[in-house]
């Protein structure tokens, strides 16, 4: 398996009338080829941020990408996406690297069929003249699982229930066969039965299209069913990195802990309350001096105050940000 | 064994502070986009101030007539002078008392007429939305007949027939305008019911009144402020526009519409009579304007965007 | 589409009988028409002798039907001061406020939709806070003074344009611009608040997500989007200008609707009255329902009854 994306020290502020937020502070990581990599996290964690600023899809003004490489490999080779001009980027927006959001109705064009809004990333993309997007958009309907897809192309988003509506959207993802989809909670505002209907679309099509999937949430739950690997951010940094197993088996972070230890669980013997984190997400606002999970951390002590702790190697291609080495018991001998 | 990784980034990219100049501009920011809205309040101010004081500012009685200083022009004109700053009409009544006088008419008729219409238009509206069913498709049809009909012309039908009186101009913008205040607490009400926000007033055992007095009606006084704002100046035009056609109060009421329709009659030898009260309407309209903007940004529910 | 048409025709007739029932009582609401439409001095037989002859001794309802079933055969009344039939006079004027409504909001159009697109997308730039200003004044200026002092200045004194009447093209300038002042302003405001609102919708930035040309993205979806409360206060707007233009038609001694209105008032003419009224509204209706019809092809969901 080769390496398709590699970000490097991404760093992406937004300057508010309020003051400047501090919204990624320094993340890393990599992307297999035909990878699952969830990306878990609070609401401000910084984690669809982090994949907007890849492709240039936050607002400039406020927003600016202060630091950062985000490596993108291809069979024509590799770039630099954040160094690429705004065209550059736009070939690749719905080209290679496909989109899912998770709102599916605010997401559509209430006004658009759902068969032009899927044409016209072919016809922008793939250079298909009308007749030739229209069959591929049927197919692609089907492909997702929409019955009738011939009728179903000139119908409007109102007329789909949540669930189809958010099929449409995957079609419209997968529609140009990109290396990559990012999804973005893509879940998250479906109902329970649907969700698992949507999860299983998706580990088809990542069958069928060797695609890779960036899959952002805050559901550890939902991870557990399609993710190869896991990032944990919290404060905008990286805080744990892991296979999925190991990070379940093994979590070494205090917040990944604290994480799982708020999921509800079926195969729990005795009732056990549900332990939630103490404390509330850091102010983005304040710059970044020490661990920003310090706070609301069990295992804090006086060294989680001073430096920001970098990412550790704990075990085989695992990574965990903290000072605190659980195993021991005590801090790490670094 | 654990191995340290280096990051690559120097300490400055986390270290942004907030210097006391951003603190400082910004509070200006937040100041320079209330301007607006502390000027319209002030142009407001000033024309209820001149209204209630009029008998102690204008140096003239409205009605004196004065035929031997009959169509004088303003003071800066060679036959002007500072004893009628503004000129006066073709009576000899000095144009500046008129025009101060002339503000308590528009205001009367901008006050009382939205209170009139926001009165009868929250009850009608708030039954339709709270009651809903059959008497809320009849409420709804007078509101929608009434709001399709050309309204200018209508209210100059009603004037025309009515008569020349400051209770009939009143009593008509009161009644044509209410509708649009019905509407609109209607729409409110019907949020409410939705956002299950009164469900649970009502689950906790408040009577009806109860609900409409403490939970409905704080909520409506948002929006219906800001729609009192627009239509009291509307309705301050529209007094204007019916006095130039002699429709709204008693030619001898110093009203800025009885001004406008003695103006056009002058017009090209005497153009001052007609200049002053246009001024004045389009001074009270511009500072309610700016008073409603900002009143509709300030009471804008936190659903939309902030007001950054 | 057939359907939402349908009922919305429904409910413009049942809007129109609203109307003629209006206007019927209107007339009698001081309790005497005849006293209301005779002069002052006249005697007491020569009022009852009007009454006999307009018919408004015989019971309402049958007045009423008469009124009624008289629309609908074309026949709105006669003129009390010509003495021929009130429907001919208004036809006659039609055209002359129709061309001037339709200039009133062509210039509206023109001018306004444009300074608030680009007030929309720039929002803070120069342009944006001229178009703003210029929105503001449109809609603080009590138009028909603007027109008496325009008239004035172009008119009188630098003779450019004429001051009244119809007789050459030049002569609906004035007029057409201040009766579409108000009508500029908003649309200013209008189209740059609905252009900044969709362009923080979600399916915008799904749009850019796609990769889409920002060309596709404006024109396909945003300005689509935007089109929708546009077209509906256009609509409203012009069945206004219509239906409204007696100030400036008399300011400008326009030879329209509105000024036959006035003089109609003056001579106390109140069937022509009635039928001006009747007929205009009717033509409002129509203009909402036309209005209705253009909304509901641009917003799927209006016409699929949401």
């Amino acid at each position: 398996m080769s390496t398709i994306l590699e970000v490097k020290d991404l760093f992406t502020k937004f300057y508010t009338l309020d003051g400047v937020v501090n919204a990624v502070n320094g993340v890393s990581f990599d992307l297999q080829e035909g990878e699952t990599l969830a990306i878990v996290g609070e609401s401000g964690s910084g984690k669809s941020v982090t994949m907007m600023s890849l492709l240039g899809l936050i607002p400039m003004p406020p927003g600016k990408i202060e630091n950062g490489e985000a490596l993108f490999t291809t069979a024509e080779g590799t770039r630099d996406l954040l160094q690429m001009s705004v065209d550059e980027l736009r070939d690749i927006r719905g080209g290679q690297i496909g989109f899912v959001f998770q709102d599916p109705i605010s997401t559509l064009n209430p006004i658009l069929t759902i068969g032009e809004q899927i044409s016209e990333t072919l016809t922008r993309h793939m250079g298909m003249n009308k007749e030739e997007a229209r069959e591929r958009t049927v197919s692609l309907l089907g492909n997702v699982g929409i019955a009738d897809p011939e009728l179903r192309y000139k119908a409007y988003p109102f007329q789909f229930s949540g669930g189809m509506r958010q099929r449409v959207v995957i079609a419209i993802a997968i529609a140009c066969t990109p290396k990559i989809i990012i999804a973005d909670e893509p879940t998250t505002a479906l109902d329970v039965t649907v969700q698992a209907q949507i999860v299983d679309l998706f580990k088809r099509l990542r069958e069928d299209l060797g695609v890779a999937i960036i899959w952002i949430t805050h559901d550890l739950g939902v991870v557990a069913g399609i993710a190869d690997r896991v990032l944990v951010m919290y404060g905008g940094r990286p805080v744990e990195i892991a296979a999925v197993d190991e990070l379940y088996e093994n979590p070494q972070h205090p917040y990944t802990l604290g994480l799982l230890g708020a999921l509800p669980r079926l195969d729990s013997r005795e009732s056990r309350r549900l332990v939630s984190i103490r404390g509330a997400p850091p102010d983005l606002l304040l710059p970044l001096r020490h661990c920003p999970f310090a706070w609301r951390c069990d295992y804090a002590f006086d060294r989680c105050w001073e430096e920001i702790p970098p990412l550790f190697t704990v075990a085989v291609r695992h990574q965990s940000a903290c000072f605190y080495d659980l195993e021991k018991g005590g801090p790490r001998d670094v | 064994m654990a191995t340290k990784e280096k990051t690559q980034t120097a300490d400055s990219m986390l270290d942004v502070e907030q210097t006391f100049r951003d603190r400082l501009a910004y509070m200006g920011r937040f100041l320079w986009r209330d301007r607006s809205g502390v000027i319209g309040l002030l142009m407001f101010l000033i024309v209820v101030f001149a209204a209630v004081f009029a008998p102690l500012i204008a140096p003239f009685e409205p009605l004196e007539q004065n035929l031997r200083a009959a169509k004088m022009p303003p003071a800066w004109d060679a036959e002007g002078s500072w004893e009628h700053a503004l000129g006066t009409d073709n009576l000899g009544r000095d144009l500046l008392s008129r025009l101060i006088y002339g503000a308590r008419v528009s205001l009367t008729v901008g006050f009382f007429g939205v209170l009139i219409a926001a009165g009868l238009g929250m009850i009608f509206g708030a039954i339709a939305g709270y009651v809903g069913g059959r008497v809320d498709t009849f409420i709804m049809a007078v509101v929608n007949l009434v709001l399709s009909l050309p309204y200018l012309l209508f209210v100059v039908v009603i004037a025309s027939i009515l008569g020349r009186s400051l209770i009939n101009v009143i009593l008509i913008f009161g009644i044509t305008d209410a509708p649009i205040f019905a509407r609109v607490t209607r729409g409110e009400v019907l949020r409410m019911r939705e956002s299950g926000y009164v469900e649970s007033a009502i689950s906790a055992g408040a009577g009806t009144g109860r609900i409409i007095f403490d939970h409905i009606m704080p909520n409506l006084i948002g929006p219906l402020l800001t729609l009192a704002t627009f239509e009291m100046s509307r309705m301050i035009f529209y007094e204007a526009g019916l006095g130039f056609l002699g429709l709204s109060v008693p030619p001898s009421v110093p009203s800025w519409g009885n001004m406008l329709e003695a103006g056009r009659k002058y017009l090209t030898s005497y153009p001052w009579i007609a200049l002053w009260p246009g001024l004045a309407i389009m001074w009270t309209s511009l500072g309610m304007n700016l008073l409603g903007d900002w009143l509709r940004d300030v009471l804008d529910p936190r659903l939309r965007r902030a007001r950054r | 589409m057939q359907r939402y048409f349908l009922f919305k025709a429904g409910q413009s007739i049942l809007l129109l009988l609203g109307v003629l029932v209006l206007v019927f009582f209107l007339v009698r609401v001081t309790g005497d028409p005849a006293r209301l439409m005779m002069p002052r001095e006249a005697s007491a037989e020569a009022v009852e002798a009007f009454r006999e002859e307009m018919g408004y001794n015989r019971p309402l309802l049958v007045q009423f039907g008469d009124y009624f079933v008289g629309v609908l055969t074309g026949d709105f009344g006669r003129s009390l001061h010509f003495k021929s039939s009130a429907l001919d006079l208004v036809l006659q004027r039609l055209p002359a406020t129709v061309q001037l409504a339709a200039t009133a909001i062509l210039f509206a159009i023109i001018v306004g939709v444009p300074l608030g697109l680009v007030g929309g997308f720039n929002p803070g730039s120069v342009v944006d806070s001229v178009g703003r200003f210029l929105a503001l004044l449109g809609q603080s200026i009590p138009n028909f003074w603007l027109g008496l002092l325009l008239m004035l200045f172009f008119a009188v004194r630098l003779g450019w344009l004429p001051s009244f009447g119809r007789d050459e093209w030049r002569s609906v300038i004035l007029p057409a611009f201040v009766l579409g002042l108000p009508t500029m302003g908003q649309l200013v405001r209008l189209t740059r608040s609905a252009v900044l609102e969709v362009r923080g919708e979600d399916f915008v930035r799904t749009a850019k997500s796609k990769g889409l040309l920002p060309g596709t993205i404006y024109t396909k979806h945003v300005l689509r989007n935007v089109a929708i409360p546009l077209v509906s206060v256009i609509g409203v707007q012009f069945g206004y200008m219509l239906g409204g233009s007696i100030i400036i038609e008399t300011v400008f001694a326009w030879p329209g609707i509105g000024q036959l209105l006035e003089q109609a008032i003056g001579w106390r003419d109140y069937p022509l009255v009635m039928a001006i009224a009747v007929f205009t509204s009717l033509a409002v209706l129509g203009i909402n329902l036309l209005t209705d019809v253009a909304y509901a092809v641009i917003d799927p969901r209006i016409r699929y009854g949401h």
